[in-house]
């Protein structure tokens, strides 16, 4: 079993258009910088994109609307960005908003073979429009369906050869739901290290949902919001 | 004297106890933090994954891996624990957070709450506050009483598109501490010099005015 390529570009090598990709990170943080930067030479189109929130104007996976690779995004959040703005008002992006935590779990759902699940979240609201509805122990709740995709994408701070994955602080946020709902998990690690080497117990992610790692390199890790107190 | 967004938080903050997990929203919910009352723990969630955050870094303390859910860079304390989005809207809609505290643009006398998105603007998304207006146990609203344009903020119904439906306990404003009961609102607490008529004039429904009510102390 060798599951370690030599970069991103490798990584990617199979990736095509109208590919459907789910990206870990939470805002700029804990983003797959190596990958997104190989999407972006590779300049694959008609891209779907599941992701909490779609970087900023000029970085994560903000470049890729620069190129106009993504024709949709499914996320919670996508503040920040100007340039998503002026694609979706001009309707050459289409958006789907989701819920957090229905994100969260939808993507879930989708790696642990579930068909979807009722939630309290966003009944009596827009996002429950067009969905079935149920009173469950006396709550309204709605029907959600899993997210599955072509490839996922994520960062972790440690990996060994056969892919299980240790994460660092909020770094890992949607990460380890992505590596178990997508046909191919590609991992780029900060660390990349022998099989032995990580503790079983502090495993994150287990290496039967990676398919793909590598060492990343030059890691610009850039901050959104530099609040500081005095020393 | 309308309290100040300063003061609205250390009101706020009165609420939480030893024990609490809390979850403090953006903006004036934020200031919270700076008024937990003395001699007790109270744990603050970031729905991006973490329990236990602490104060914002030194510049020799950023970490790019530690933020919280508003994107700023933060510290984490003795107990703090890490984990993945899931687990995080688990604890929030599983109903494991004591207290939500957020902000609101229009809150209605069923306690429905509209504060993601106004429609023809900008888009920007609802994040978490779907999830944790409708799992968290308790939740505040922290508000000022009277938008920008001068238009209501606490309705018969809400215009804006809602985030929840019949979710919001309590709003606390500038001017008063008004709980949703099933009768409609009731003015538990006035700012000091503001008179129970002053909270009307900027309230749209009735106000039912406790018969314990009393002044607002920091």
């Amino acid at each position: 079993m060798n599951k370690v390529v030599a970069n991103a570009d490798e990584a990617i090598r199979d990736l095509q258009d109208g590919a459907v990709i789910m990206s870990g990170g939470f805002g700029l943080c804990g983003n797959p910088e190596n990958l997104i930067r190989a999407i972006h030479r590779k300049g694959v189109k008609n891209l779907t994109i599941i992701s909490n929130n779609c970087g900023t104007t000029d970085k994560g996976l903000g470049i890729l609307l620069q190129t106009r690779q993504v024709r949709k995004m499914i996320s919670s959040y996508v503040g920040e960005n100007k340039e998503f703005e002026r694609q979706f008002l001009a309707g050459e992006l289409e958006v789907e908003l989701n819920p957090q935590g229905t994100l969260a779990e939808r993507i879930r759902a989708g790696g642990a073979g579930l068909g979807g699940f009722f939630t309290p979240t966003g009944a009596g609201t827009q996002i429950a429009q067009g969905k079935e509805s149920r009173v469950i122990e006396g709550r309204e709740m709605i029907f959600e369906k899993p997210l599955k995709a072509d490839y996922a994408i994520v960062r972790a701070w440690k990996g060994d050869r056969w892919g299980n994955l240790v994460f660092r602080k909020t770094a890992r946020n949607f990460s380890p739901m992505m590596c178990t709902a997508a046909r191919i998990t590609v991992a780029e690690v900060e660390h990349l290290v022998e099989v032995g080497e990580l503790d079983p117990d502090q495993v994150h992610v287990p290496s039967v949902y990676v398919n793909r790692i590598f060492q990343g390199t030059s890691y610009e890790k850039p901050i959104e919001k530099r609040t500081v107190r005095k020393g | 004297m309308p309290l100040t967004r300063e003061q609205i938080a250390a009101r706020a903050a009165q609420e939480l106890r030893d024990g609490y997990y809390v979850n403090l929203g953006i903006g004036m919910p934020t200031l919270v933090a700076n008024y937990v009352p003395k001699g007790i723990d109270v744990i603050f969630q970031s729905e991006n994954g973490m329990l236990g955050i602490g104060s914002y870094p030194t510049e020799a303390e950023i970490d790019p891996d530690l933020i919280n859910a508003g994107k700023e860079t933060v510290t984490e304390i003795k107990g703090t624990s890490y984990f993945s989005s899931a687990d995080s809207f688990a604890m929030i809609r599983g109903g494991h957070i004591d207290i939500a505290i957020l902000g609101a643009m229009e809150v209605s006398e069923q306690g429905d709450i509209a504060n993601w998105t106004i429609p023809g603007k900008v888009l920007k998304g609802m994040g978490g506050a779907m999830d944790l207006v409708s799992g968290a146990k308790r939740v505040i609203v922290a508000m000022e009483q009277v938008a920008r344009d001068g238009s209501k903020k606490l309705l018969k119904e809400c215009r804006l598109p809602l985030t929840g439906k019949k979710c919001v306990n309590t709003v606390m404003s500038e001017l008063a501490v008004i709980d949703i009961t099933p009768q409609g609102l009731l003015l538990r607490e006035i700012a000091p010099g503001v008179t129970p008529d002053d909270v009307q004039k900027v309230t749209e429904p009735k106000l039912r005015i406790s018969p314990e009510l009393r002044t607002i102390k920091i």
